[in-house]
């Protein structure tokens, strides 16, 4: 396992992506607060209406906001045309900016309410003009509470900031959720301790401006902007020094085979000579709409799940008429190719302990039906929306006890310490075998299969070069080498892999 | 105070906020020169009548002239330069030193002041000139209103408005500042109205003593005639107190001889 000290000075530029996000977000919430606190210094109707919207969208999870601009960008596409980012910076920006809005603005709206109502009345009584008003007695005044309310924001946005992976935007978040899913706990902790690190640090530089605010402290109060500017300069140039053409991105969902395919393509990407840049851990649904929009090049996608959430088809053609009707559909509709299946299934099953399955007497999803009351079922966070889910149910009559959601590495270990009797688990995880698990047959075929297919957007779905890099990919992967791969990367014992080393040794396994 | 121009007209002014009439139809001229006492219990009016001379209140109906001109018609920062305003609260700026609270006005008209003109209003209002430097809440109450008074003075007004000046003193920083001011209105020939609830202070101060009771003007006369039981109940009521207290003392001092 990895060192904390050794992962943390590779973070560099995922600091620097960091910084400069938040300092935006906070930048632009300034830039809508400020104005709108002087509106609503001017009108209590104002007042109410502002910081009634920001405190509710302070409500909405942060992940959640951060998701919902997704389908926004997208669908603002029809008015500002294709070249609207969808992913990354512009939807990251925005949530958090949303988020920073409420700190800051109610902060300034109580500071000018509760500036000293005498020195006001002097500021009109020496005929002052509103303007007047405001840049010399209003602003200076409030100052102080204004820089609390900022710091406030900053403390949020950097934490928030973190989730922005899920929307592909790098950040610290990066390590966190790469750990997360493969349980590489050094790798979560390294990425933590960066991200409470630059949120102590900008706490304390702002906490050093408010203090010269306060104290009216020229120097103390520009030496703190004028460290804050060269923090962010420093991350500015770090990101510009990182950038150049645009690089084949490759995407992976939130678990631990996309990671490691995702460095299998990767890798083979560079030995022929391209650039390639990781966004990992995004959502499903995410990944999807980012391949058709060209926002990520490569992704992993299984065919049930293409056609059940895309092709929204509910019946069970067969592996072969499924796939062929999904590649065809794939290209019609978002231009996007479906370069092959690689050759390994990873389909939803159920999975029980193999003595407890036993023990109740049950082989098959039939067999479930008598004792599901009885049980709770797990899933992870996605599966009971999931059409696939409700297909079951309703094909076989399911009722549980109770069902509970759980990241998909921690369903395992529910299944072991009894939070959970039945999970969904995936045929291509190495611990069904390892954990002595029992996969129930599917007698009435309600699950769909789930092969893998290599997915190429529309932008790259035409180079020879990336075509020919990864053609040999294609077929090559059996579900057993998957499955040990998987399990590579899952286990919590010393011979535990980084996606990139099992990706290396799925590479010699597969003999490609 | 005779034959002087009229440079305040009160022209049946009348203020309401809501169901309430706080002024309710004042008609009154002041003369350029005269140093106007307006006296009255909490609520009956006197502060508002003198807001509605720098536009602080904006009278429901009637008008406000200032040598001549409806109050309204002027852009207001421009009249709240020519008139000066002393109140309560003081409202010194505390994020500027003394000089810049002094100076804030001519500030504002895009003059600067310079440090001699600053050092000349702190003496008149006997403070020390180095206490440009110092910052508001470094000073005790009387100081800050001694320069709340240089402030208002610092533009060269034509007219004082003063609104319970020195209310929240200690009784000997009062007396001492109350006579600076009735001296310093003598002296750079200003017209002054005040606003106060104490008659002594207004009978000592003002060559003319204006009563409001209820929104409205129930007495206008000199110290002299309201000494010698002028200006109806209201007036004598309020007169009747420090008359009352004076005599006490007297005849304490006469049982003490």
């Amino acid at each position: 396992m990895n060192d904390i000290w050794d992962i943390l000075p590779g973070l560099g530029d995922k600091l620097a992506a960091h910084v400069v996000l938040s300092a935006s977000a906070i930048g632009l919430a300034m830039l809508i607060a400020l104005p709108m606190a002087v509106w609503a210094s001017r009108s209590p109707v104002v007042a109410r209406i502002t910081l009634g919207l920001a405190s509710l969208v302070q409500t909405i999870p942060a992940l959640a906001l951060l998701a919902l601009f997704f389908p926004l960008l997208l669908s603002l596409r029809a008015v500002f045309g294709e070249g609207l980012p969808t992913l990354g910076f512009l939807p990251a920006l925005m949530a958090l900016t949303l988020y920073a809005l409420l700190p800051i603005l109610r902060n300034a709206v109580t500071a000018q309410a509760n500036l000293d109502p005498g020195v006001l009345e002097a500021a009109d009584g020496v005929g002052m003009t509103r303007w007047q008003k405001l840049a010399l007695v209003e602003a200076p005044l409030s100052a102080p509470f204004i820089m609390a309310g900022i710091r406030t924001a900053s403390v949020w946005t950097i934490g928030a900031a973190t989730l922005a992976t899920t929307i592909g935007q790098p950040s610290l978040g990066d390590p966190i959720f790469a750990g997360l899913q493969t349980q590489n706990w050094a790798l979560v902790l390294a990425g933590c301790v960066a991200s409470a690190g630059l949120a102590l640090a900008a706490d304390n530089l702002l906490w050093v401006i408010e203090v010269g605010l306060a104290k009216r402290s020229r120097i103390q109060t520009f030496g703190g902007v004028a460290v804050v500017m060269l923090g962010i300069l420093a991350a500015l140039w770090a990101q510009g020094a990182g950038s150049d053409d645009r690089r084949i991105v490759i995407a992976s969902k939130q678990f631990s085979e996309q990671y490691i395919l995702a460095q299998l393509i990767g890798a083979r990407l560079e030995a022929a000579g391209h650039a390639v840049e990781y966004r990992d851990g995004l959502g499903s649904a995410v990944v999807h709409s980012a391949v058709a929009s060209s926002a990520i090049d490569i992704s992993v996608d299984y065919t049930g799940t293409v056609w059940t959430n895309y092709l929204k088809r509910a019946d069970n053609p067969g592996r072969e008429a499924m796939y062929d009707a999904i590649r065809e559909w794939e290209w019609q509709t978002n231009g996007v190719k479906v370069l092959g299946r690689l050759g390994f299934e990873n389909a939803y099953a159920f999975a029980m302990r193999e003595n407890r399955a036993a023990e109740l007497g049950v082989a098959s999803l039939t067999d479930l039906v008598a004792v599901a009351p009885r049980l709770t079922v797990g899933g992870d966070p996605e599966f009971f929306e999931r059409p696939e889910w409700i297909a079951v149910r309703d094909a076989y009559g399911l009722r549980f006890a109770g069902t509970r959601n759980f990241a998909p590495t921690f369903m395992y270990n529910a299944l072991q310490s009894g939070e959970a009797d039945v999970i969904s688990a995936y045929t291509s995880d190495g611990r069904i075998a390892a954990d002595r698990l029992l996969v129930l047959a599917d007698p009435k075929g309600a699950l769909p299969s789930y092969d893998a297919m290599l997915m190429l957007s529309p932008r790259i779905a035409q180079d020879q070069g990336v075509i020919a890099a990864l053609t040999p990919l294609i077929g090559a992967i059996s579900v057993e080498a998957m499955r040990e791969a998987n399990l590579a990367v899952d286990r919590e014992d010393a011979a535990k892999m980084t996606p990139k080393a099992a990706a290396a040794q799925l590479a010699v396994k597969a003999g490609i | 105070m005779t034959a002087a121009a009229p440079i305040l007209l009160f022209d049946r002014v009348i203020c309401r906020f809501g169901d309430i009439t706080a002024v309710g139809g004042v008609t009154c001229v002041i003369a350029a020169g005269s140093f106007v006492a307006l006296v009255g219990a909490s609520g009956s009016g006197k502060s508002t009548l003198l807001k509605t001379v720098n536009t602080l209140v904006a009278p429901t109906e009637g008008r406000v002239l200032f040598g001549g001109e409806d109050v309204s018609a002027l852009n207001p920062a421009r009249l709240r330069r020519r008139v000066g305003y002393v109140f309560q609260g003081v409202g010194l700026f505390p994020h500027f030193p003394v000089g810049e609270n002094i100076a804030i006005g001519p500030r504002l008209a895009g003059e600067k002041l310079p440090p001699e003109r600053i050092a000349e209003l702190l003496a008149l209002v006997e403070l020390d000139p180095a206490m440009a430097r110092r910052m508001p809440d470094e000073l005790s109450g009387g100081q800050r209103q001694r320069v709340g008074v240089a402030r208002a003075l610092a533009g060269e007004p034509e007219l004082l408005i003063m609104d319970e000046p020195f209310g929240a003193l200690d009784p000997v920083t009062r007396a001492a500042l109350g006579n600076k001011v009735r001296e310093l209105h003598g002296a750079l020939g200003l017209t002054t109205v005040m606003v106060t609830h104490d008659m002594a202070e207004a009978l000592l101060l003002a060559d003319r003593v204006l009563v409001m009771d209820g929104g409205r003007i129930v007495a206008d006369e000199t110290p002299r005639a309201l000494l010698a039981g002028e200006g109806g109940d209201v007036a004598q009521g309020l007169v009747a107190v420090p008359r009352e207290q004076a005599e006490r003392l007297a005849a304490m001092e006469g049982r003490l001889a």
